[in-house]
């Protein structure tokens, strides 16, 4: 049976840089994952993400998250960004301990709006963040771009993100 | 050529242990969706849905798994769930079925689709119980659900079939919803 779990590209920091960028995705997968290890420059900024280049305000989330101390849940509507780790400025990407966050891109190349999962690990040894986000895209395109970015920051140099294609049978 | 200050690498090779099994569409006329003769060479299962109901009312409804056709109370139930104020979380022993994702229903906004990522660990195991887990949620722009699901079902057979319902005699899986199920072989 064939595979059906595939890296498509990965990018590795060799420098702080403003955004990773996917370009040219091909429609031929059902879904996408991404992985990342990432730090930035500014402690506790969030992980952002737009799809085909769109900064307009259409995207959502919904999150639940635990810091520690307290379990929340926040949501977030007509934002400019996708977001990974934004719970609060204190939980975000670390400046020195690399976060790990997963996404998950349902029928990226389908025709409904666009849903993504995002699983986020950030601990700093005595503070962080372990945070769950259901964010929407308001578009029917198929997604062919995807920018990950920090809010107000640079990644760092050695941040890595992996692209996956997932195809069904 | 790598972008200046990127290391950049691709067409890596393919991760040859994760397979399709079987992929299953919303008909708009069954709220019922049946993997069966289930190959038990893989290590784990997943399954990644993308569900919507025709049912004419706002926010979701649970995307409900019964395994092997057993109906009985063999079942547990606990989540955490998240509405963007406020986070709860309930547990149910002795249940006929297990709750593992949402299903988004019809009066919401166009286009929005229930999501979930159902993981079923050492699903062929012959002398354990089996646990599942699932990442699931919807977003409607100002309202939505964050869904962190977790059951077993107490049986130590091996899982060949997985049935995917909703609940409601009159309520169906749309069209656009599908059922993606995979193989993780170990």
């Amino acid at each position: 049976m064939a595979s059906t779990y595939e890296p498509i590209a990965t990018t590795t920091l060799g420098s702080a840089t403003a955004a990773i960028t996917f370009s040219s995705i091909p429609s031929t997968y059902t879904d996408l994952k991404i992985i990342i290890v990432a730090t930035a420059s500014v402690s506790g900024s969030a992980l952002q993400f737009i799809f085909n280049n769109d900064s307009a305000s259409n995207y959502s989330v919904t999150l639940i998250n635990g810091n520690g101390v307290n379990a929340s849940s926040n949501k977030y509507s007509n934002q400019s960004t996708g977001y990974g780790l934004v719970a609060s400025s204190s939980t975000g990407l670390s400046t020195s301990v690399p976060s790990f966050l997963s996404i998950d891109i349902f029928s990226y190349a389908g025709s409904t709006f666009k849903t993504a999962l995002v699983a986020g690990n950030a601990d700093k040894n005595g503070s962080g963040n372990v945070e769950y986000d259901v964010n929407l895209w308001r578009s029917t395109s198929a997604i062919n771009r995807i920018d990950l970015s920090a809010q107000s920051a640079n990644l760092s140099a050695g941040t890595t993100a992996t692209l996956y294609g997932i195809k069904a049978a | 050529m790598p972008i200046l200050g990127i290391l950049a690498s691709s067409k890596l090779g393919s991760l040859s242990s994760f397979e399709s099994i079987a992929t299953a569409t919303g008909t708009g006329s069954s709220g019922t969706i049946t993997f069966s003769s289930i190959s038990s060479t893989y290590k784990h299962l997943q399954i990644r849905a993308l569900a919507r109901s025709t049912e004419a009312a706002t926010g979701f409804t649970n995307l409900l798994v019964q395994v092997n056709g057993d109906t009985a109370t063999n079942y547990s139930i606990h989540n955490l769930i998240g509405d963007g104020s406020g986070v709860s979380t309930v547990g149910y022993a002795s249940q006929s079925l297990m709750e593992l994702g949402a299903v988004v229903r019809n009066n919401e906004t166009a286009n929005i689709m229930g999501v979930s990522i159902i993981d079923i660990v050492d699903y062929a195991s012959t002398t354990k119980n089996k646990t599942f887990r699932s990442f699931s949620g919807w977003d409607a722009n100002g309202s939505g659900r964050n869904l962190l699901l977790s059951s077993a079902w107490y049986s130590t057979s091996a899982i060949n079939s997985l049935t995917i319902k909703i609940s409601g005699a009159t309520n169906y899986f749309t069209t656009n919803s599908t059922f993606a199920l995979y193989g993780i072989k170990g």
